[in-house]
């Protein structure tokens, strides 16, 4: 009933325009655009031009800080950087051109004077092959230099680097994650096995499994050493995001998906970051602003913020989609070390 | 041809064969359609901006329990559908292609005027069956536009994909049944039935337009049938063409040995070509509108149609781009970077050839040529961070955001509706005598792209900053508290913007009654449709089929002395060649 009462008053606005427009003795007349009519929305493309660059510009400016901080907590992240910033220079100045290409040649070739004769002009073929090859020539050079990168970053079967093998498990909303143990060699696993404790159903009849190590909540990361993700999902599509270090794969049920990277910040010195600082700041003080509100009607306040590496799931999955994540904490080898060694193997724990 | 056989009301506006009739009818349905497609937008971007706060609003439409995780699933999935399918491909194809093509080309009616009427009525059934989806008890579909299985296929994994589910996919089915009798007989239509003189390379690029689309539609709409029937079957039938290893509430499923990756890739061969299906009809009418109202011929008329025909080629060969990190090969991620990024030398030819067409023209805004140039605008802007989506390095770090939300509802969303609304200002006298109000239409124009950049252009920050699409809200993540307020202005925009459609809304419907009367050829255009007379009726001309004799962009054309060949701006393609005048 209610929406019906929330329909009529959309269908009295709707009503209401075209009342008024009547009233005003603008629904007379021709209804074809009049030399002054175009002189005026000549003008107003200008004006829709300054309006355009304004939304860019202060869209550009205010989310400076909000920005994921410019610095990438990967190696291989700051080639997909240099490429990003190139590519964004790249749309940014030729946006900035033909935007206005389009809205000066609306307002200076406005039809404003009766007596204008328009330029039949249907075809050049030098302009037409000028503005072929420009765009042909730094495609090639963007694609070049993409799949350059791309083939570097996916790259997971090099083994030289003396990668860590760890698993993220991902399932209806959480996610887990095995480390591959002293062996550096994940054992197997299937759905099939999962069973009490071995909740990522790993193969125990597997020699290379014994002495993997399964965490929940948080995983550690070492600064500067190759960490290859073996990926799989237990029930839907998942996919594991890490926006930070410049990397993500999905989850796929029923198989096995790679990505890897380098980590090059630890989280202490993120924190320390510059940008970080003003981006921490910020939201600090708007949570306390929320937090004010929040203890007025009597309920916790929230606490302050503090930057944390995050694996977050980029795939709709469910319900609970929008709260499925999971705590990266980057660290030196040896505090990397120590962290590992205090936690149990499978064989402990299915003991 | 018969066309003074007697009418009933339900032949001439209900079970009608006439194509004038059927395009208003996709016209009307797909406006409603797109209604209740904005309204859910509306609803779930007040949630985005206001995630604590309850609205009386939300209730009344929603339901006591207002907007819950599943709910807002449910409307972002269900408002996806509507615009990309029923609004876009439907409502923008459907209403041109059918009201244009005898039309422009010269013919009384389609080729097959039944099949015609079937397909529109497949249409409405299916359009009927996927809003009575959005009241099915258990929720309606919300595993995305993208239905991606296993979410999609099992009823355990989220409660819309039960019933609701099930509606959706009959409802596509049938869509897509209707969507190929069309495509049929515009392919058809277009190559048998054009009149004496009207040579393909005579044709409107409108005309062009919609031969390109239903061949793309033809090729690649079967194959998302042929993926919705195994999704069918593995959802009521048992069989694992999509599913493998699930364990899910505490039990492991039989399914063994499919691959949802094979649903991607069937979904996105249809899926991306989608996109140019429902974009290259809004090309179409934008070059014949700019054109005319620039009082100029469209600048390289063959690199139009080139460019046209190798976006479609094109098209059908990048759809990996939307799998770069879906687990398929990388080596595939470099062909596809490849070949999306080709397609950007077309786009940039079509770009610069529109701009070139407005240089020393004489610009006439009437609301639909106001419309065109906002295509234009948008389609750049939109288009450019495709630059960036279809590198697959650095799609990695933005794919599935809130950037490529940004991207594709500018690039396709914003530029195919306002294509559309040039193509209903412009061609209103022609569907129903009568002229729209421009007083509102410059209204509904200026407020329209000011909201929409408004909205779809700080997007791409909150995209940029990390923020992923489909969440209900970020509450989870302190991470993302600064964007808040920037959601804010989002949704005041969308608001506003919203709140402009009920001109547009107002000023359409009363002008089929209310408008004033038009005269034949209110625009001063060259195309044949223009030379049939305003009232309606079965066979669109009295007596014979007018002849063809150039092509439709004389306008402004001059003889040896500067002078206007026959003393006007225009030359329609019905006058023969003049004594010295060089055909184009
Ligand atoms: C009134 C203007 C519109 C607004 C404010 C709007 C807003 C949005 C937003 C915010 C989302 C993303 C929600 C999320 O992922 O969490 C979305 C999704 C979507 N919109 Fe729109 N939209 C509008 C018009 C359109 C149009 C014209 C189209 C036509 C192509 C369209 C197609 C889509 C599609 C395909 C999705 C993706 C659905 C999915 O994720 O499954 N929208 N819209
Ligand atoms: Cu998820
Ligand atoms: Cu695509």
């Amino acid at each position: 009933m209610k929406a019906l009462f929330f329909i009529l008053i959309f269908v009295g606005i709707a009503v209401a325009f075209w009342q008024i427009v009547k009233l005003l003795g603008l629904l007379k007349g021709n209804q074809v655009a009049t030399e002054k009519e175009n002189n005026i929305n000549g003008w107003l493309m200008l004006g829709l031009m300054v309006i355009l660059y304004l939304i860019m510009s202060v869209s550009l400016y205010k989310c400076r800080w909000v920005l994921l901080p410019k610095l990438s907590a990967s190696l291989e992240g700051e080639h997909i950087d240099t490429l990003f910033m190139l590519t964004m220079g790249l749309i940014l100045i030729i946006q900035f051109i033909l935007q206005f290409v389009i809205f000066y040649f609306s307002f200076k070739y406005r039809g404003k004077d009766k007596n204008y004769k328009a330029r039949f002009f249907a075809d050049s073929h030098k302009l037409e092959m000028f503005w072929t090859i420009v765009p042909t020539v730094v495609l090639t050079a963007l694609i070049i230099y993409g799949i350059w990168t791309w083939n570097m970053v996916t790259d997971v079967t090099n083994k030289d680097q003396n990668p860590i093998y760890i698993e993220l498990y991902a399932k209806q909303f959480q996610w887990e994650a095995r480390y591959a143990g002293t062996d550096n060699i994940l054992g197997d696993a299937n759905v099939r096995n999962i069973k009490g404790m071995n909740t990522m159903g790993v193969d125990m009849t597997d020699k290379n499994a014994a002495d993997d190590k399964t965490v929940l909540k948080e995983i550690h990361l070492p600064k500067g050493r190759k960490i290859i993700f073996q990926l799989r999902s237990q029930d839907v599509l998942h996919s594991a995001y890490m926006p930070h270090f410049r990397a993500q794969m999905n989850c796929v049920p029923g198989m096995k998906t790679y990505m890897g990277f380098t980590p090059s910040v630890t989280t202490e010195e993120m924190r320390k970051n510059e940008d970080m600082v003003k981006k921490m700041k910020g939201i600090t003080e708007i949570r306390k602003a929320k937090s004010e509100k929040l203890v007025a009607s009597g309920e916790d306040a929230l606490d302050p913020y503090e930057f944390d590496y995050l694996l977050l799931c980029n795939k709709i999955c469910g319900n609970s989609h929008y709260n499925m994540q999971m705590k990266i904490v980057v660290e030196s080898e040896a505090d990397f070390n120590t962290w590992l060694a205090s936690k149990k193997t499978l064989a402990q724990v299915l003991k | 041809m018969s066309h003074d056989h007697k009418q009933t009301f339900i032949t001439k506006y209900i079970f009608s064969q006439d194509h004038k009739m059927i395009a208003k009818q996709y016209l009307i349905t797909g406006i409603i359609m797109a209604v209740i497609g904005g309204f859910m937008s509306m609803l779930f971007r007040l949630q985005l901006a206001y995630p604590e706060q309850k609205f009386s609003i939300i209730e009344a439409f929603l339901g006591k329990d207002g907007m819950t995780p599943d709910m807002y699933m449910g409307l972002v999935t269900i408002h996806g559908t509507i615009m990309v399918f029923f609004v876009l491909t439907a409502g923008l194809s459907g209403t041109f292609s059918n009201l244009l093509i005898p039309l422009q080309i010269g013919a009384r009616d389609m080729a097959s005027g039944f099949l015609n009427m079937i397909s529109y009525w497949l249409f409405f059934l299916s359009s009927l069956l996927m809003v009575i989806s959005i009241f099915v008890h258990t929720g309606m579909a919300s595993a995305g536009w993208t239905i991606y299985p296993p979410l999609s296929a099992l009823p355990q994994a989220m409660s819309g994909s039960g019933l609701g589910m099930d509606l959706w996919l009959v409802s596509m089915a049938i869509f897509i049944a209707a969507s190929l009798l069309g495509s049929l007989n515009y392919i058809v239509t277009i190559l048998n039935l054009r009149t004496k003189g009207m040579k393909m390379s005579r044709l409107p690029l409108t005309i062009w337009a919609f031969l390109i689309t239903a061949i793309i539609g033809v090729v690649s709409f079967p194959v998302l049938l042929s993926a919705a029937l195994l999704l069918i079957f593995d959802r009521s039938f048992g069989t694992s063409f999509y599913l493998s290893d699930i364990f899910i509430q505490g039990e492991v499923l039989h399914y063994q040995g499919g691959s949802p990756i094979l649903f991607e890739h069937l979904f996105w061969f249809l899926g991306h070509p989608e996109v140019y299906i429902i974009l290259i009809p809004a090309l179409g009418i934008t070059s014949e509108v700019i054109s005319t109202n620039s009082r100029k011929p469209i600048f390289g008329y063959r690199a139009m149609i080139g460019s046209i025909i190798a976006i479609a080629f094109l098209s059908t060969i990048v759809w990996g781009h939307h799998m770069f990190v879906s687990g398929m090969n990388p080596f595939l991620g470099s062909v596809f970077t490849f070949t999306t990024l080709l397609i950007a030398i077309p786009s940039a030819v079509k770009a610069f050839n529109y701009i070139t067409t407005l240089w020393k023209g004489n610009l006439q805004f009437n609301p639909g040529m106001l419309f065109s140039i906002g295509m234009v605008s948008v389609f750049i802007s939109g288009g450019l961070t495709g630059l960036i989506l279809g590198d697959s390095a650095l799609d990695i770090n933005v794919h599935d955001t809130m950037f490529v939300v940004a991207h594709f509802h500018l690039v396709m969303g914003i530029s195919a509706l306002l294509g559309m609304f040039a193509g209903v200002y412009h061609w209103f006298p022609k569907m129903y005598g009568r002229m729209m109000n421009k007083n509102l239409g410059y209204l509904h124009f200026w407020l329209t792209v000011i909201t929409a950049y408004g909205v779809f252009f700080p997007m791409h920050f909150t995209g940029l900053a990390g923020l992923p699409r489909r969440y209900f809200n970020n509450a989870a993540f302190p991470l993302f508290d600064d964007l808040l307020h920037i959601n804010v202005v989002i949704t005041w925009f969308a608001i506003a913007g919203g709140i402009a459609q009920l001109i547009f809304l107002a000023n359409f419907f009363f002008s089929i009654f209310k408008g004033k009367r038009a005269v034949k050829n209110p625009w001063r255009a060259n195309t044949l449709e223009w030379t049939a007379p305003v009232e309606h009726f079965h066979g669109n001309w009295y007596g014979d089929i007018p002849e063809v004799h150039r092509w439709p962009y004389d306008y402004s054309k001059v003889d040896e002395n500067g002078e206007f060949w026959g003393g006007q701006d225009f030359t329609p393609q019905t006058e023969p060649i003049r004594e010295g005048e060089e055909e184009f």
